[in-house]
């Protein structure tokens, strides 16, 4: 990729990355490292924040079972996420892939387009949809199908149906990407050699998306785990995730050492799944990557 | 390579239907004439949008949002732009390094970066000013104006640029008529992309931003965590047809899925 010109190496490219790098160490590094200091001081309601220095606050968060049931809750609605999103996203995507000039692209575009729509928008559109008095339940009423509105906001339900619609998108990049690398004429080969539709998926199609279908996965994974918006305005106060627990910290009971600790354990979470399953998934797939 | 069949066909139709079905349901409730939740019956009313053009915080957050929007793009892609060229024609020691830093903010959560720049900003007393909220939205941006400008940086021939500075060209009129032309597309495309982004952020500015320096995510935020009027669908509707008419623009100038998916055909 790149080219290497001996004679004007030099300190050109120094000059050229310093003002990002400046900008990036003291004000993104920097603060990164205030939070990580900060999450070990103590805190009292009287006196604020105290200067001194110890793990309190993690074995707090390490110790206590309305922490266990945030994160344990956060994980599990994160991989409930991730499977609805493989469920869906992985067929839709081969099916826009198999599709003719025009529809291709403009499918393609309606899938991704959300992705640059404000998240609260979203959210806002499935707070419509799903409330008791919500668009859905009026229909079903209406319809004589039920007699009592269900309850779907403010329930685990309706967070992972609306972060699902938030974070599909992302499968389908990741499904797409590793599409571009196979020409789907093969399955043409491997169905007119005699394997049924389902062989010819299993054997030819399914081992070169796996990849596409894992690195979505991860991505998906990770933004759920960390959502904020979706799970704050349809899972409402008492539906508790990680990074709304951390704000609550932070911006209701002023406890920045606590919210701190709980920020600095969501970004390690995140980067050990982020970089371990992607280590993970590049030798088990080693021969697809390269 | 078959064709759809019925079953894929079908299944199709849901799932786009799930993808579209929240936004048109948002713009549809946002010409109800009634003041509560509802579909428009009986004619379309544009009451909603002239209560939220009437509407002091919400017009304010709008501009505020355009401004950050403009200014932290453009920073943003001042950084890039340079940072690109020595990523993608240079070999240096720390190469990989610097460009996992420059995309790191993709990777760390928004909530981890909100409460690491208010903690910041308390520390350095500087909180709260249009200054220190671009700040961080040009961190926040930069990994999408790096990557487009990458996508168009890698790969350029070097011919013509070696031509006009054996030709007497200095470095800046070098990279100005000769670099700059040919990256273009790149580097609107990612400073559109940078704006956007800037303009949608929510969950990293809802930890820094005050009553003074309210955005048009957290200002909507705000009123949906109380109550849910159809004004917020009608300044959903603006959001809406906004994204749309830059995505139309990013897909005229760049092709919208080389935007989002990347470089990979």
């Amino acid at each position: 990729m790149a080219t290497y010109d001996a004679e004007r190496v030099g300190s050109a490219p120094w000059l050229l990355t310093g003002p990002a790098l400046l900008v990036f160490l003291t004000l993104l590094a920097a603060p990164l490292v205030l939070t990580a200091m900060l999450s070990l001081n103590l805190f009292s309601d009287t006196k604020g924040v105290i200067p001194v220095y110890s793990l309190a606050n993690y074995l707090e968060v390490f110790g206590d079972d309305y922490f266990h049931e945030i994160f344990l809750r956060t994980g599990g609605m994160a991989l409930a996420v991730t499977v609805c999103a493989v469920l869906i996203g992985v067929p839709e995507t081969l099916i826009i892939a198999r599709m003719r000039a025009p529809w291709r692209s403009l499918f393609l575009l309606v899938v991704l387009g959300p992705l640059l729509i404000s998240v609260v928008v979203r959210t806002l559109g499935w707070a419509i949809l799903l409330g008791n008095n919500g668009l859905i339940n009026q229909a079903l009423q209406a319809l004589g199908i039920i007699d009592f509105p269900i309850r779907m906001m403010f329930t685990q339900f309706g967070v992972v149906l609306a972060l699902t619609h938030v974070l599909v998108p992302f499968m389908v990049i990741a499904v797409w990407a590793s599409l571009q690398k196979l020409d789907l004429q093969v399955e043409q080969a491997g169905l007119s050699l005699g394997a049924s539709r389902m062989t010819t998926f299993r054997r030819v199609v399914l081992p070169q998306i796996v990849p596409g279908i894992l690195s979505g996965s991860i991505i998906v994974f990770a933004l759920a785990a960390s959502a904020f918006a979706t799970p704050a305005i349809i899972g409402g106060r008492r539906l508790k995730v990680v990074a709304t627990a951390a704000y609550d910290e932070f911006l209701g009971s002023l406890n920045w050492p606590l919210g701190a600790a709980i920020a600095v354990l969501l970004l390690i979470a995140n980067l050990v799944i982020v970089v371990g399953c992607s280590r993970l998934a590049e030798r088990r797939f080693k021969h697809v990557f390269e | 390579m078959y064709r759809n069949g019925f079953f894929s066909l079908a299944f199709h139709t849901l799932f786009i239907a799930f993808i579209v079905a929240p936004l048109v349901v948002v713009m549809a409730v946002s010409f109800t004439g009634e003041g509560f939740i509802s579909l428009p019956s009986g004619g379309l009313s544009l009451r909603w949008f002239e209560a939220l053009w009437a509407n002091q915080e919400m017009v304010d957050a709008f501009w505020l949002s355009l401004k950050l929007g403009l200014v932290s793009a453009t920073v943003a892609t001042l950084l890039a732009v340079p940072a690109a060229l020595a990523i993608s024609r240079y070999d240096f020691p720390g190469r990989g390094a610097i460009t996992g830093f420059l995309m790191s903010p993709l990777m760390i959560p928004s909530v981890v970066l909100g409460i690491a720049f208010l903690r910041f900003f308390s520390l350095a007393q500087v909180g709260g000013s249009l200054w220190a909220l671009s700040i961080t939205h040009v961190i926040v941006v930069l990994p999408y104006a790096l990557r487009l400008t990458l996508a168009s940086t890698i790969g350029l021939e070097r011919d013509a640029e070696h031509a006009a500075l054996s030709l007497g060209a200095n470095r800046l009129q070098t990279f100005w008529r000769v670099i700059l032309p040919r990256i273009r597309t790149g580097v609107v495309g990612g400073w559109l992309l940078a704006f956007i982004q800037s303009f949608d952020e929510l969950t990293m500015t809802v930890f820094v931003a005050t009553p003074g320096t309210t955005t048009l995510p957290v200002a909507m935020y705000n009123q949906i965590s109380q109550t849910i009027d159809p004004l917020i669908t009608a300044a959903s509707t603006v959001l809406i047809l906004g994204t749309l008419a830059v995505m139309l623009l990013l897909d005229r100038l760049v092709g919208l899925d080389r935007v989002l998916i990347g470089d990979k055909q």
